[in-house]
């Protein structure tokens, strides 16, 4: 019995946040990257004294809009809710006809983002950039991608490099895959032509051989890593896979300083820093009028992408 | 240093005083969260794994494995006892679980479940220790079309856990698939039969939907009975330990669970539920005790039990030679390696040979202590049946709701768990088996998605699908396992009338 008293004393903890300075939303499952970033948040905010205490909970669902529009429908005007999100969100947004958007919330700040690389087999005839354009342009459904959830980042990437490469995007042979992992395992399993999904999911199998990295989507080169852009190979695509923080909708100008104030106290920490190195992710910290500029531009470019794609009608 | 004195360097680092503490505080936290229904092992590791971040990479590792096993062992306690599987992979444990619980003989279920656990978890560890490199480069042959051909295997096979009627037992299976086309497809990211709800476009949830089935239907089916026949309270029939003959009846399947289990949870898309069906499915072939499934056979618990744990260090195969995280649970362990600099991938067990052994030794002591916790509590476990029914069911109720409201806080979520709740009232007052709707609504996506990413790889051809030796061989063990009981029943064809006749009722 007294199993069930701890027990269900930790599914009151899970249930009803307690009085918390901060409540995170997550609003994916645990484990995934806005997971992740949510209980680094709540781990560094903590330890820096930023906020006595965090809560992070998770409403996952449909690439994150459904956290999203629980936590704009449930929190107007309250400064001690934030929901973390990011790119995958602008699309599923736009694919899901979500009835709540990015306007909805307050954008905070962009807080890292991971570069995404193309990749194909050790075993793969292909050995450059070049090589796979021209396969694709000689028969764009003989070309399989593996990549994460239809209508996501990979997809998106796809699209853009068989447009700017001339292809038809609708003609794409693009074969999605829930999570990182399934379609790693795709790719090394020789059972795919190439592979797409942010550089830190290939990194450790492209040190040691069995994965060839033919690309990354930065603007320019990447320090310690050997592969040109997609820009240096003629295909005019640059894509960032970003993560960022809002607050709710309806704060007062105050509130939201206060929020941006704290964010970015978080972000300069020592602590902050040491948590990305350990993960591998970028700072791309970028907060206020220039993030918003950035997002509104980003959230243009995808609509436009996902149109040529055929996701979006 | 040869992989075996890593292994016990690590066991002696592991077996400080300490150190064992620190083990036993894991297992307990897990198995206390794990036995929540609705709350698996992914949320348990994610709520605890600050826990350990204040200790030093040793102490962590150890009192991660425990709770990571910890976690995966909860959930069957409230099956057998409750008949409220925590996750989808201890589903097939209610089913005799229950049943023998029922009779009394909830101990012996319990220790068939906490032993075969240990069993296979230590074999499995072992396994994960020797071979893992070579059983990853077997787990890769594994695309597409071979998923596929698996797939179609256990859909066979586990049709023959739908109890006496076929007919009824189809009807819950299609009821099941129907249910598991609702949301986003993969492929397209088209939504299907989600009228314009959002929360119905990531599908159904399979704990939100098994808990519902499983512990409200239940509950009001107890409730909805007019006469409260007072049945004996059985708590306790006999000894509350296994019988010889419990030991016996056990043994084979937990090592057959922990072979079937294990190359499952190796595979980057098996899944642990996968293993659970095929083992039950084996079970209930050879057993020598056919009249009792359904009714509370051991075999039943034993196997899938282990073929359960099997597969959770199964899961540790591509989460440590390749880095790829293919659970949920297994994506947070990552981030909790992260935490002490641990890079899972090709090259880990060549750079970080000291870590990677410690966490192998800290695997096994957990194990060790999961046992050593959980057969002293089964006699305090059982004395929960004794509870007075209405105290009982309102309690399952009370703990299947926050477990829900828990994993995902919405009230949509608990709409979908009172409807479900209904539903399962209702297939159990008209006679419905409740497994395969569930295992339907598991296997049908599965299945869909494998397929269409074959054909999209071939672009449409169907020969694809067979042209791969394991492939071929998976379909055709399918194919034999459905047509041999077709021609076997032809010849006796009157027992076959008879069969059918009685299926008629």
């Amino acid at each position: 019995m007294k199993q069930f008293v701890l027990a269900s004393l930790f599914a009151a903890a899970t249930a009803l946040p307690a009085m918390a300075d901060y409540t995170i939303i997550a609003p994916a499952n645990p484990g995934g990257g806005w997971d992740q970033t949510a209980r680094t948040m709540q781990t560094v905010m903590q330890e820096e004294g930023i906020s006595k205490s965090v809560q992070v909970q998770n409403v996952p669902g449909a690439g994150g809009t459904i956290g999203l529009a629980q936590f704009a429908n449930q929190n107007k005007g309250n400064p001690d809710t934030l929901i973390v999100g990011g790119y995958v969100m602008v699309g599923a947004i736009l694919t899901n006809n979500s009835p709540v958007s990015l306007k909805d919330v307050t954008p905070i700040a962009r807080l890292t983002g991971e570069y995404e690389a193309i990749v194909v087999p050790a075993a793969s005839p292909i050995q450059d950039i070049n090589g796979l354009v021209e396969a694709l342009k000689a028969d764009p459904g003989a070309v399989s991608w593996a990549g994460g959830s239809a209508g996501g980042t990979d997809h998106i990437a796809v699209g853009l490099i068989a447009k700017a490469a001339g292809v038809d995007p609708t003609k794409i042979n693009y074969i999605a895959y829930s999570g990182g992992g399934e379609a790693l395992a795709a790719i090394l399993g020789n059972q795919v032509t190439a592979g797409i999904s942010s550089l830190g999911e290939f990194e450790a199998q492209i040190q040691a051989g069995t994965l060839r990295l033919l690309a990354v989507t930065s603007p320019e080169r990447l320090e310690g890593v050997d592969a040109p852009t997609l820009q240096e190979a003629g295909l005019d695509v640059t894509l960032e896979n970003w993560r960022m923080v809002a607050a709710a909708p309806g704060l007062s100008d105050e509130q939201k300083a206060k929020v941006t104030a704290d964010v970015e106290k978080m972000v300069k920490s020592e602590n902050w820093q040491k948590q990305l190195a350990d993960k591998g992710w970028m700072d791309t910290y970028l907060a206020g009028p220039e993030f918003e500029a950035q997002l509104e531009k980003d959230v243009a470019a995808t609509g436009a992408i996902l149109k040529d794609i055929g996701l979006v009608k | 240093m040869s992989a075996f004195e890593f292994l016990l360097q690590g066991l002696a680092t592991a077996a400080d005083p300490m150190m064992l503490l620190y083990a036993l505080v894991g297992v307990t936290l897990g198995t206390a969260v794990g036995v929540l229904p609705g709350i698996g092992p992914a949320l348990t590791v994610a709520l605890l794994l600050p826990v350990t971040y204040r200790l030093d990479p040793a102490g962590s590792l150890i009192m991660f494995a425990g709770i990571y096993y910890g976690g995966m062992y909860g959930g069957s306690t409230t099956s057998i006892l409750l008949n409220t599987p925590g996750e989808s992979a201890s589903i097939i444990t209610a089913l005799e679980g229950n049943k023998m619980a029922r009779k009394g003989r909830g101990g012996p279920a319990l220790a068939t479940a906490a032993i075969g656990s240990f069993i296979a978890g230590l074999i499995a560890t072992l396994l994960l220790a020797f071979l893992a490199p070579t059983i990853v480069k077997v787990a890769l042959v594994f695309g597409a079309r071979e998923y596929f051909a698996l797939m179609v295997l256990a859909f066979v096979t586990v049709s023959a856990a739908f109890g006496d009627s076929a007919l009824r037992g189809l009807t819950s299976l299609f009821l099941g698939l129907a249910l598991a086309c609702v949301g986003i497809d993969q492929l397209t990211g088209q939504a299907r039969l989600s009228f314009g709800v959002p929360e119905l476009l990531d599908g159904i949830e399979v704990t939100t939907m098994a808990v519902a089935m499983f512990a409200v239907g239940e509950a009001l089916f107890i409730a909805g009975q007019r006469v409260q026949v007072d049945e004996e309270v059985t708590a306790v029939r006999g000894s509350i330990w296994m019988s010889r003959k419990d030991w016996a009846r056990s043994w084979k399947p937990w090592l057959r669970g922990t072979f079937i289990g294990f190359p499952i949870g190796a595979m980057p898309a098996g899944g642990a539920e996968i293993g659970t069906f095929l083992s039950y499915a084996a079970e209930k072939k050879l057993t020598r005790h056919p009249e009792e499934f359904g009714h509370g056979a051991i075999e039943g618990v034993a196997g899938p039990e282990a073929a359960n744990n099997a597969s959770a260090a199964g899961t540790l195969v591509p989460l440590l030679t390749l880095g790829l995280p293919t659970s949920a649970t297994a994506a947070i362990m990552l981030a909790g390696f992260q935490q002490f600099g641990l890079q899972p991938g090709p090259l880990l067990f060549a750079t970080n040979p000291t870590l990677v052994w410690g966490l192998i030794a800290s695997l096994l002591i957990a194990n060790a202590m999961l046992l050593v916790l959980n057969l002293p509590m089964i006699g305090l476990w059982v004395k929960l049946l004794k509870v007075p029914k209405p105290w009982l069911y309102a309690g399952i109720l009370l703990f299947a709701t926050l477990g829900t409201i828990g994993a995902n806080p919405s009230s949509f979520e608990l709409g979908l768990l009172l409807a479900f709740g209904v539903l399962g009232y209702l297939m159990r007052l008209f006679g419905y088996p409740i497994a395969p709707i569930v295992v339907g609504l598991i296997l049908g996506p599965m299945a869909e998605q494998q397929l269409r990413r074959a054909l999209s790889i071939s672009q449409g051809d169907w020969l694809y699908l067979i042209q791969s030796p394991i492939a071929a061989t998976l379909l055709a063990i399918a194919a034999l396992a459905l047509i041999v009981p077709l021609i076997l029943r032809a010849r006796g064809k009157g027992e076959m009338l008879s069969q059918l006749a009685a299926e008629e009722d």
